[in-house]
């Protein structure tokens, strides 16, 4: 045979070795880059907040840090906040991982304080604490999974966009444990139910002294184990592996044999259940009783928070983290700026990683090629 | 095809890019053009060289950076290092916008035309003739009615363009590009989707562009179209240019020597011989026999499709035991549907599928897998493979439940049926960790073959096994299909490659609108026999 290609020589491959450092490298980049542009955003955002309205921003920011992490309270309410974000994120995280975006976390949070706080109201007094405990966080879960589970039947067996059914089972379910808990359950003169008879998690000041006077329990570790669990499950079972599929591409999924619908039945299901976790925080943990309105949010934020950590169990702890520090630093610096200030900032926040993490990894990767 | 390999040495074996063109200032001048992306470095010194007015392939496995340097050349992509000059100005690094306003432009793989417009319309978007700030509709209607009999592309330009075949669409693809005033036109791929007829026929107006004085690059990595039409050729290899030819002066086995820098069989190996012994056993007891032996067959099967009621309308055969069933057809007459009716991923309407004589038409996807159907998907990027998942992971999708206990993954399990299949199938880069993503198109497929080959199973279904994938792996691939064959697999061939079909099979049948129109044994078929049930002008009940 001829030999047209004499001048040229042979190709070397890229080894292997280097493409696996270049892999560690991007794994770590995907991980730390969203919080870090949050963190230079809030730092740039905040002190133009700070100086318009005329105060110094050292000064703010210092009065921030040590209403946070300054002291052994800031810490607790911290942790307090962030335990109940974890939740919420890691529910929007998980479905978002089968490609469902589950607006719905709120409803399905206060769902589970609500079935945390009935099981609660109905063991007898005397039942021993940890027996008590692990029946009200499984009706938490199972309420929270039981809303899930709606707009999760709906989609798998109708096509509904989950989008829509899960923001229309916020509206639904709060306004109906509103009427459950006005016309029948509530303490008078108060929206909330009776304090629970069996059930309270206690408090992390209980074997903590430092801790008093903070909202934080060891529902830290519940939550903990649940983060685990579904780090677990996404990436060592067969079920986290044919539900990734089906997020990544439904109809390799379904080549794959994975039964597509059931996978975004049970994905929506167990994504309830986990915002539902969320509820033992408020009402087991905190004050002992279902309180109309206690989410207050924090499911509608447990999407940013899924959205800064990117999905991965870890990163939605991180960025929960995060955002509970703003929100308890909001309250820390109200003295001198009004603490709006921080929603100001954690809507920037959420608008920056969404907008501005591809434009600065693209940087990243060009600096790096020079 | 030519036997002799003596391609002459020599002259014009020069480096290409050096000096090699005749013509005074070539067309395209790109020298030393490096891309990489991550990892992957596309292009390493890549250089071509085209004479203004001629015909010039740019030949290729998969994965060898044809694509890359071409969306260098058109300004889609910005190069690393190298210069890129055209018409002997030099424009490295220029826009798409500057591209095209110079007169570059490149007709892509995929049809980038809006179906609820007319031809016109299509043909004058984002140009539209315009009259007091209106759309002129009918001065575009004549406009591209004008240029499409200058340069012999015949479409009608009033038409929808929904309403359009395959190679007619692709026609209006390259009169968009000549409405823009494209001077030197870049095809990638064109014959992907179209029939023998229509091949023919794009060559044909491919000259005649060409003579009114358009340079033209055609990316393709298939050697007949390369020696059907082109003058040059310029061979890449793993991201540079290897090789330089005028195709008057190579043969096919040269072209193919350069692309993989080693010596390729590209002689077309017929059906296995059979002994007579099987075949006298075949004549008297076949149908029993091969259903014994874990036959596929398929009893009047309808099977729905997209847009049409029965996109599979009643067909019956049966593949036996050690054999190819190939189907040949123009691609969107039915063979998506039942493919994916046999295999489970589209419901059947009516009729029968019988898998090792076991009943398999209501089974699930996993049923059917459990049963001993294996499947090398039409479409690897959407179904074949999750293309973030690592190739590990890629090799056991469909089995994860062969490769867990008690709901969790045996993670050592899935390593290591990883690296056996890494090594058995020559995938590369080697690393099973890496996401499948990152590999060439070849390598991809051979993730998917090495998966579906290595399960045990009874019959494959086999669709365009070797789209997208080079010259090498093609020879690997068919290998293998025969391999499978020999030690006794039933295997269901679809592709729209009638070489392929040809060469693999040992029954052929055509699929014609939703129907078999003809069933023969592959001694008696031939691309002139099979041609003309293809495009529906002659049909057989013999199915």
């Amino acid at each position: 045979m001829s030999g047209h290609t004499g001048a040229f020589a042979e190709p070397t491959p890229v080894p292997d070795a280097t493409a696996r450092a270049m892999r560690r490298r991007a794994a770590l980049e995907e991980a730390l880059l969203p919080p870090l542009v949050a963190l230079a955003v809030i730092l740039v955002a905040g002190d133009l907040l700070i100086l318009a309205y005329g105060e110094a921003p050292g000064a703010v920011w210092r009065l921030l840090a040590e209403g946070t992490w300054g002291n052994a309270y800031g810490i607790g309410q911290v942790l307090y906040k962030a335990t109940t974000l974890t939740c919420t994120g890691l529910a929007v995280a998980f479905a978002l991982r089968a490609g469902l975006f589950n607006i719905g976390a709120e409803g399905q949070l206060a769902a589970g304080g609500f079935g945390a706080a009935l099981a609660g109201l109905a063991l007898p007094a005397g039942t021993p604490s940890l027996v008590a405990i692990v029946i009200c966080v499984g009706a938490a879960a199972l309420c929270g999974g039981a809303v899930g589970a709606v707009p999760g039947v709906l989609r798998a067996r109708f096509g509904a966009h989950e989008v829509i059914v899960t923001i229309m089972m916020n509206f639904i379910v709060l306004a109906l444990l509103n009427y459950v808990v006005a016309a029948k359950l509530h303490v008078p003169e108060t929206l909330h139910t009776p304090t629970i008879r069996a059930g309270a998690v206690p408090r992390l000041a209980s074997s903590i002294e430092a801790f008093h006077g903070s909202a934080a329990s060891w529902t830290i570790v519940i939550v903990a184990a649940a983060v685990i669990g579904v780090a677990w499950y996404l990436f060592r079972t067969r079920a986290g592996f044919e539900l990734r599929a089906v997020g990544l591409q439904p109809a390799a999924a379904e080549y794959g044999g994975v039964n597509v619908p059931r996978a975004w039945r049970n994905a929506l299901m167990l994504s309830g259940a986990i915002a539902g976790l969320g509820g033992v925080n408020y009402v087991l943990g905190y004050k002992g009783y279902y309180e109309d309105g206690f989410a207050g949010g924090a499911g509608f934020l447990g999407i940013a928070v899924a959205l800064v950590g990117r999905n991965h169990p870890l990163g939605v702890v991180i960025a929960a983290l995060f955002f509970a520090t703003l929100s308890q630093g909001g309250l820390a610096i109200n003295a001198m700026v009004p603490k709006q200030m921080v929603d100001v900032l954690q809507g920037i926040v959420i608008l920056a990683v969404a907008a501005a993490v591809p434009e600065v990894r693209r940087l990243v990767r060009q600096a790096a090629r020079r | 095809m030519k036997a002799s390999g003596a391609a002459p040495e020599g002259a014009h074996g020069a480096t290409p890019g050096a000096g090699g063109a005749s013509s005074p200032v070539p067309a395209v001048r790109m020298t030393g053009v490096d891309k990489r992306f991550g990892a992957v470095q596309a292009n390493r010194g890549a250089a071509i060289s085209v004479a203004s007015g001629e015909i010039h392939a740019l030949v290729g496995e998969n994965g060898a950076g044809k694509s890359t340097l071409m969306k260098v050349l058109s300004g889609m992509l910005v190069p690393d290092a190298g210069t890129i000059a055209v018409g002997g100005r030099d424009v490295t690094g220029w826009t798409t916008a500057q591209a095209i306003a110079a007169g570059v432009g490149m007709v892509h793989q995929h049809f980038m035309l809006i179906p609820t417009l007319t031809v016109a319309e299509n043909v004058v978007l984002g140009r539209e003739p315009a009259s007091v700030g209106t759309f002129d509709r009918a001065r575009a209607l004549h406009d591209v009615d004008e240029l499409s009999k200058q340069s012999g592309l015949i479409v009608p330009a009033d038409r929808l363009v929904a309403d359009l075949s395959v190679g007619e669409a692709q026609r209006v693809e390259i009169l968009k590009t000549l409405y823009r005033g494209a001077r030197i036109l870049l095809l990638d791929e064109p014959t992907a989707v179209l029939s023998p007829p229509e091949v023919t026929e794009l060559w044909g107006v491919l000259r005649r562009v060409r003579d009114a004085g358009t340079t033209i690059i055609l990316i393709t990595h298939k050697l007949d179209e390369v020696m059907a039409v082109t003058e040059q050729i310029t061979v890449m290899r793993q991201g540079m240019t290897v090789a330089r030819m005028a195709t008057r002066e190579t043969t096919p086995e040269g072209i193919a020597h350069a692309m993989v820098g080693r010596e390729v069989d590209l002689a077309v190996r017929g059906a296995r011989v059979r002994s007579e012994e099987e075949a006298r056993d075949e004549g008297g007891e076949e149908g029993v026999r091969g259903e014994e032996r874990g036959a596929l067959s398929v009893q009047n099967l309808v099977v729905r499709g997209a847009r049409v009621e029965r996109a599979v309308n009643d067909v019956s055969f049966t593949v036996r035991a050690g054999e190819i069933l190939g189907i040949a057809g123009v691609e969107g007459n039915g063979q998506t549907e039942l493919l994916e009716a046999i295999a489970g991923l589209r419901r059947a309407t009516s009729g029968e599928i019988v898998l090792g004589g076991k009943v398999v038409t209501n089974e699930s996807v996993r049923a059917r897998g459990d049963a001993g159907l294996s499947h090398i998907p039409e479409d690897r990027h959407q179904r074949g493979l999750v293309l973030e998942y690592s190739v590990a992971d890629n090799l056991i999708l469909g089995q994860q439940h062969r490769f867990s206990s008690r709901g969790a993954m045996d993670r050592h399990a899935v390593a290591s049926n990883g690296a056996t299949q890494i090594a058995a199938f020559d995938i590369r880069p080697t690393d099973p960790a890496l996401a499948v993503r990152t590999l060439s198109g070849g390598n991809q497929q051979k993730v998917v073959i090495a998966r579906e080959l290595s399960r045990d199973f009874i019959a494959l279904l086999a669709a365009q096994p070797t789209r997208g994938v080079d010259v090498g792996a093609i020879e690997f691939i068919h290998d293998a299909l025969r391999k499978a064959r020999d030690a006794g697999k039933a295997i269901l061939l679809v592709s729209a490659e009638l070489r392929e079909v040809l060469s693999l099979s040992d029954r052929i049948a055509v699929m014609y609108g939703g129907r078999i129109v003809a069933m023969m044994p592959r001694a008696e078929a031939s691309e002139e026999i099979l041609g003309p049930y293809m495009t529906g002008a002659r049909k057989s009940t013999a199915a």
